[in-house]
């Protein structure tokens, strides 16, 4: 069974590209101030697209500690 | 703190990174790590950590080397694969890999590019291919397409591009690919394979430079120009499914030649082994 | 056990002292007059279990002995001219990151392809400021073939210890010239072994040095250590910098390193200069000549001895000083227009006159040349 997952944002190494929100399936994600953010209605499904994607490592999935 | 994998195999005091938002170079220098990670976690690889070497040149690409943990050397402009091979015949042992650009490995270190191939030594060459010199401020690059400007050509390019990985393959480069920053897995999966491939290695992975390339050229932001790969690259599986009407328009993502030639350090201690007999 | 007296070229004992030095690594581009190196290491070194690599061009050689060193090989390349000057900017590489190797240049006469089979002597300002900005040197010249196979170990030593690239100055006279000599011992040689330093775990400051030190222990590539090698100017952890007071420290130290160890570095024949009132100062394959006149003026009642850097760069600037108290004048001898002329004319400080015996044309000096001149100028 594949352990629970979530979503860390580090918005100090974000630098507003904007790719993780154009490329998010569940358009999750939006930039407020050229910093990435995860709107309020929290869509996102854990699929790593965004950390796939992101040059400046802002953002990823992290292993939940149970 | 950053994810486990930039925490265990980049140099986070060294991060964040110098290159513009947005930058395609990023993204590639996160898929060599996942598939340096891959292979060091997998014993069968033969691949360790400690016997990787990372080996760049200079421009904007050739900063990723100074990025990753792993003993690295950030070479002279166009040489790095001149040092790789240096390194590679001194201690065939290691696992080097060779992070350039298309400057620094198509134009002044071409010649390198060309008789590493021919050599086929085994070193695993990564261009990140994005069109321009973005060091330096936007000049054109051997892969700058035809009739788009840059500082240099203010009027439009008239150059004829080079396709580095068409271009290794015709040097007799064992192992040529493909990838793209927008296709992180594929690509990541093509460089795994091109370390595995015991001769020389090249994947061409098209970057992106929204700075000094994109906007100049009307192609947009990083999004825009990811875009564009997403829309106009295709990995190979659904590329040869494609008509040939269909393919003609698009980039295959993937593999462009895979030939089992004999290596050179291994030929080389071959020759050891007759050198030794006929003293 | 006594060696046999053999029959060497100069280009050949140049590589059986590099082997003897422990050299295990050969790049090169076929050059003359230089070749010779290349076709020996090709024969040699794979009967001693090292690597021979022909590269596709000079610049590659150079790059490729630098990689090879960075893994804790002691590695070679040798050249002529036009590709010591295509070498150049990798050389100053090895500089700044302090690589040890050893660069041999058969000098030939030039500028451009000029007279290739020809002597000359004017790549010796090329030797010390053909890479572009400040940066240490260490240059030697040998004058037989026998003492090309014992310098080209000190080339090796010196590199070693000072972790630089040390240029080894050939000439087409010595490289092409065949001597019997009796090669050393190999357990009579003083070999000097890298200085390696492996753990400094998290404290990775692999270019700090120790106060009063100038030489950083090296750290193999290969072993584990994860350090990082540019050529940018950085900071003692090896990652490039910006910070003015951080460059300025490592480019001061990098001069000091050689700066301050002159005493170790320097070397010169002097030769019936305890009497003399006339020395004739020349480098390399110029000696020979030089010496025959020298003879020949002392049998015509004339008060002369050679001055012979062997150490060209740094120039043997204090030994050279000690003698003007005693000089009434100074010849220097060269194979060019005036190179180390400008040296000598510096370190005398127009205090003992200074003339200049040169040739271009692709013809040696000969000694009675060399007379002609002593004759001319005598005071």
């Amino acid at each position: 069974m594949v352990g629970k997952k979530m979503l860390v944002i580090d918005q100090s190494w974000c630098k507003g590209c904007g790719i993780c929100v154009a490329f998010c399936p569940k358009q999750a994600l939006e930039l407020v101030e050229e910093k990435v953010c995860l709107k309020a209605d929290n869509e996102c499904v854990l699929c790593g697209q965004c950390e796939l994607r992101c040059p400046d490592y802002a953002i990823w999935l992290e292993d939940l500690e149970e | 703190m950053p994810s486990e994998l930039v925490h265990k195999f980049m140099r986070i005091d060294h991060l964040p990174h110098i290159w513009c938002a947005g930058c395609g170079n990023g993204i590639i220098m996160r898929d060599v790590a996942v598939a340096l990670q891959e292979l060091i976690d997998d014993p069968e690889s033969g691949v360790s950590r400690e016997k990787t070497v990372i080996v760049s040149g200079i421009g904007c690409s050739s900063r990723a080397a100074g990025y990753m943990d792993f003993d690295s050397i950030h070479t002279t402009h166009g040489r790095a694969i001149a040092f790789a091979t240096g390194i590679k015949f001194a201690h065939p042992e290691l696992e080097v890999i060779v992070l350039t650009g298309d400057g620094d490995c198509s134009a002044i270190g071409g010649n390198h590019l060309i008789h590493a191939a021919r050599r086929n030594i085994g070193l695993t060459v990564i261009a990140f291919n994005n069109d321009i010199y973005g060091m330096t401020g936007g000049q054109y690059s051997p892969t700058t397409p035809t009739g788009d400007v840059a500082t240099t050509a203010p009027y439009g390019n008239f150059d004829r591009p080079f396709d580095i990985a068409q271009l290794a393959a015709g040097a007799g480069a064992s192992f040529t690919a493909r990838g793209s920053a927008y296709h992180a897995r594929e690509t990541t999966e093509l460089i795994k394979q091109g370390i595995q491939h015991k001769g020389f290695s090249l994947i061409d992975v098209f970057s992106v430079c929204p700075t000094y390339y994109g906007r100049k050229n009307h192609k947009g932001g990083a999004v825009e120009m990811l875009a564009w790969q997403k829309e106009n690259m295709v990995p190979a599986s659904r590329y040869y499914a494609m008509s040939e009407e269909k393919r003609r328009d698009k980039i295959m993502v993937g593999i462009l030649t895979h030939n089992d030639f004999p290596e050179y350090t291994q030929q080389y201690a071959r020759l050891l082994e007759r050198a030794k007999k006929a003293k | 056990m006594a060696n046999k007296a053999v029959l060497m070229q100069g280009n050949e004992a140049c590589v059986e002292g590099a082997i003897a030095a422990g050299m295990r690594f050969y790049a090169g581009y076929p050059i003359t007059p230089s070749t010779e190196i290349a076709e020996q290491c090709a024969l040699r070194l794979p009967q001693v279990g090292g690597r021979f690599i022909q590269m596709e061009d000079e610049l590659a050689s150079m790059a490729a002995v630098l990689g090879a060193s960075a893994t804790g090989m002691k590695a070679m390349t040798a050249t002529s001219g036009p590709g010591f000057s295509l070498k150049q900017e990798n050389i100053g590489y090895g500089c700044l990151a302090e690589i040890p190797c050893v660069i041999v240049d058969v000098q030939r006469s030039g500028p451009s392809t000029g007279l290739p089979t020809s002597p000359a002597q004017g790549d010796y300002m090329q030797a010390r400021w053909g890479t572009h900005g400040d940066h240490p040197v260490i240059a030697l010249s040998p004058s037989s073939v026998m003492e090309t196979y014992k310098l080209i170990i000190r080339a090796f030593n010196l590199s070693e210890k000072y972790r630089t690239p040390v240029i080894f100055l050939m000439d087409e006279i010595v490289g092409h010239m065949r001597e019997g000599i009796v090669p050393p011992d190999p357990n009579d040689l003083i070999i000097n072994k890298r200085h390696i330093s492996y753990r400094d775990g998290a404290n990775k400051q692999c270019y700090a040095v120790p106060e009063g030190k100038y030489v950083p222990a090296m750290k193999p590539f290969g072993a584990g250590e994860r350090y990082n090698i540019t050529g940018l100017a950085h900071d003692v952890s090896g990652f490039p910098t910006n910070n003015n007071a951080v460059a300025g420290a490592l480019y001061t130290r990098l001069m000091e390193k050689i700066d301050r160890n002159l005493d170790d570095i320097v070397r010169v024949e002097q030769t019936m200069l305890d009497d003399a009132d006339t020395a004739v100062v020349c480098f390399g394959g110029t000696a020979r000549a030089v010496m025959s006149a020298v003879l020949q003026a002392r049998e015509e009642g004339m008060k002369v001895g050679m001055f012979r850097p062997i150490t060209v760069w740094p120039f043997p600037e204090k030994q050279l000083r000690a003698l003007l108290p005693g000089l009434k004048r100074i010849l220097v001898v060269e194979h060019n227009y005036g190179q180390m002329v400008l040296e000598v004319r510096r370190a005398a400080a127009e205090k003992v006159p200074v003339d200049f015996l040169g040739r271009m044309d692709g013809t040696v000096i000969s000694p009675k040349d060399i007379l002609q001149k002593l004759r001319e100028t005598e005071v």
